[in-house]
């Protein structure tokens, strides 16, 4: 059962290779995104044990990443169509079947409870966003695509370097050798220390580089720039959320074998490193969709901030995959409707959008406002709950930068949006004949939707499941 | 551990040497396909019989390391017109003075990493930290693209001498994963660097600065 979450995407992948019409082809992603979400429920209903010896399962924090990448897919995956018909001039071929793998590996990265098939599943969901980012053929995406690759292909290789280390560790303390994440984490303490600490910062550094987390940020403002709206939700909402996923297993390892401190340490220095950064450079950012991408670069950083506080920091951040994924949406799905209309992603070009695009511009305002923390939506709940731990744990330094850094991103971010939405619409407005239609503004308005019931209120079994994933990363019962 | 382990891992550091001074690509190219074969023969005697499993993932070592990447690697060569520079940033003297700075601290980060004692006094862990360091020079240091993808070549050379310490503990699966993924890798990244020629006319990664705030 679990096991077809990864697989019937692949054959609907070959499928959407083998189709030879490229007006049908598009609708083959909504369709996976459909069957793959009944997939889930049915796992979620009738429940499903380990598969493959145990390489295969999912557990409570697997259960909230899986169910999130699950529904940002199917309703990005409405999207696609329509994009793709307003690109009719473009081959889509490789762009339909790179989407569907990508869904599959995404799967198979949380799924995977193997240190080594887990790392085969990120470096796959690596080559087939490739392609994705690269859709557009030209020489600029072809710039972010090769620096997207070799970076990311690097990062990863540090990450397997980094899995050997923690295997090795293994070996030495004279343990059955095991590359299984429950058995790594049980016999976590008898693991060598000098091993597991090396392990963790190249895996650190290495899946940090796929989050994005600053200073291994800089392949993201060019791939999330140049790629199309609906591949920069994908990758900011689904792609680096399995990245941290990927992070949390291996802190667990080396939490369990009395390295948490340090482990911990480094996300929250790391986490105000990658705030700071996007603090400098959203502001003044002049290209909406590199904003969006300093954007994920700083709500990664808050993310780990999360973890390294612990206590209800873990459950505030947990949330915050959620909130941020679903803004993420909003934002790079109307930022994509606003670049197809005026055929430029700078503010000198661009303005006045909420009169040439009304749904989309006002979608990509609230959602500004959502994704800056403001209340009622729930970037704003989240925040205010890892905030709060902060505080609580009496880390005052940490929580001052913290809102500090949000400050600044607020009034960075907002100069840019504003001219981008406000204004008159500038010449470029009539460059192409792109107009608002329910088919380009049904998923972001879903998104805002939702991050709006998040901010006001919390479904009960959600909370019950955030909790039980921040107890399973914390390691308690 | 068998004594013909340690002269390998020499002519791979030899090879890291050769791949940061030398200046002609296709000799860097053949050199690192050499570090391939020699990787495939590592994996034999590391595992001190002959038995299927090793030989195959010693046979999938060669073939993808020392014949098909190379061969890829030389054919993007060609088709961009590339005569032989390797063009770095940095001196091909102070290179191999930071290679020789890295292979020292490797040895000396080496001695603080606790070894299993079937592995006592082995050079692994030194050689395959030195040969990750290396790759990482050449990829950071070096203009062309195609010389970019050397260098991670070599630090997944790297990444790969450390994980001969693991053959008993690595499922077959994971070994086969890696070596495919590092295949599709490089061969994703040929034909980036095939459209980078074709786009630019050139394979200088200096003409990707367009992107920047």
């Amino acid at each position: 059962m679990l096991l077809a979450l990864v697989l019937v995407p692949l054959i609907l992948a070959a499928a959407a290779w083998a189709v030879p019409s490229g007006r049908v082809r598009p609708w083959i992603v909504p369709a996976a995104g459909v069957v793959n979400a009944a997939l889930f429920v049915a796992v979620l209903r009738f429940g499903s044990g380990p598969e493959a010896g145990g390489w295969i399962v999912l557990d409570p924090l697997g259960k909230l990443v899986l169910g999130f990448v699950t529904m940002l897919y199917l309703f990005c995956s409405f999207y696609a169509p329509g994009y793709l018909s307003e690109r009719a001039e473009r081959p889509n071929r490789l762009f339909c079947t790179s989407m569907l793998v990508f869904l599959g590996a995404m799967s198979l990265v949380v799924l995977s409870h193997h240190m080594g098939l887990m790392w085969v599943a990120i470096e796959t969901t690596t080559l087939a966003s490739a392609p994705l980012i690269y859709f557009n053929h030209n020489p600029r995406s072809l710039e972010a695509t090769w620096k997207y690759l070799l970076i990311g292909s690097v990062g990863i290789a540090l990450a397997l370097f980094g899995s050997f280390f923690i295997a090795y560790s293994a070996l030495h303390a004279g343990l059955q050798s095991t590359l299984l994440f429950d058995d790594l984490v049980r016999e976590a303490p008898l693991l060598s220390r000098p091993w597991l600490h090396a392990a963790f910062v190249l895996l650190f550094v290495g899946y940090g580089t796929k989050m994005g987390l600053a200073p291994m940020h800089t392949w993201k403002p060019d791939a999330y720039g140049e790629a199309p709206g609906l591949v920069g939700a994908l990758l900011a909402g689904g792609l680096t959320n399995c990245a941290f996923l990927a992070l949390l297993r291996f802190y667990m390892i080396v939490n369990a074998g009395g390295g948490g401190a340090f482990a911990r340490r480094m996300m929250v220095v790391t986490g105000l490193v990658s705030m700071a950064v996007a603090a400098v450079f959203v502001v003044r950012q002049k290209d909406y969709k590199r904003m969006l991408a300093y954007s994920s670069v700083e709500h990664m950083g808050i993310l780990i901030i999360g973890i390294g506080i612990g206590g209800l920091g873990v459950f505030g951040s947990l949330m915050h995959l959620v909130n941020n994924g679903l803004t993420k949406g909003v934002l790079f799905l109307t930022a994509g409707n606003i670049h197809r209309a005026y055929a430029s992603k700078v503010t000198d070009h661009v303005s006045g959008a909420l009169r040439r695009l009304p749904v989309s511009a006002a979608l990509f305002m609230a959602g500004f406002f959502a994704i800056t923390g403001s209340p009622p939506f729930g970037p704003f709940l989240s925040e205010l709950t890892i905030l709060n731990s902060a505080i609580g744990e009496g880390r005052y330094a940490v929580a001052a930068l913290f809102l500090l850094f949000l400050a600044v991103i607020f009034v960075g971010m907002g100069a840019t949006v504003f001219a981008v939405c406000q204004g008159n619409p500038s010449e470029q407005a009539s460059a192409t004949t792109f107009r608002d239609s329910f088919k380009t503004c049904i998923a972001p308005a879903i998104f805002l939707a939702l991050a709006l019931v998040m901010g006001i209120w919390v479904p009960r079994p959600l909370a019950d499941l955030m909790r039980a994933g921040a107890a399973y990363v914390e390691g308690r019962p | 551990m068998d004594p013909r382990i340690d002269p390998l891992l020499v002519i791979v550091l030899l090879v890291n040497f050769f791949s940061l001074g030398a200046s002609r690509l296709r000799t860097v190219i053949s050199a690192v396909a050499l570090q391939g074969v020699v990787l495939g023969v590592l994996v034999v005697l590391v595992h001190g019989e002959i038995a299927i499993r090793p030989a195959l993932l010693a046979a999938g070592a060669i073939v993808l390391k020392g014949l098909v990447i190379p061969a890829m690697l030389e054919k993007a060569m060609r088709d961009a017109a590339i005569k032989r520079e390797v063009e770095p940033y940095v001196g091909f003297i102070p290179s191999l003075l930071l290679g020789a700075l890295g292979t020292g601290l490797s040895l000396l980060f080496a001695r603080t990493l606790p070894l299993a004692p079937e592995h006592a006094g082995s050079m692994m862990v030194p050689a395959s930290l030195a040969t990750v360091l290396t790759g990482f020079l050449v990829l950071t240091t070096r203009r062309k693209a195609i010389n970019q993808v050397v260098g991670y070549l070599i630090l997944e050379n790297g990444i790969f001498i450390f994980g001969l310490l693991l053959v008993e503990a690595m499922p077959f699966l994971v070994e086969v994963g890696v070596l495919l993924d590092l295949f599709v890798g490089i061969f994703v990244m040929g034909i980036i660097v095939n459209h980078i020629s074709r786009t630019f006319s050139s394979m200088d990664a200096d003409n990707l600065t367009a992107l920047k705030d």
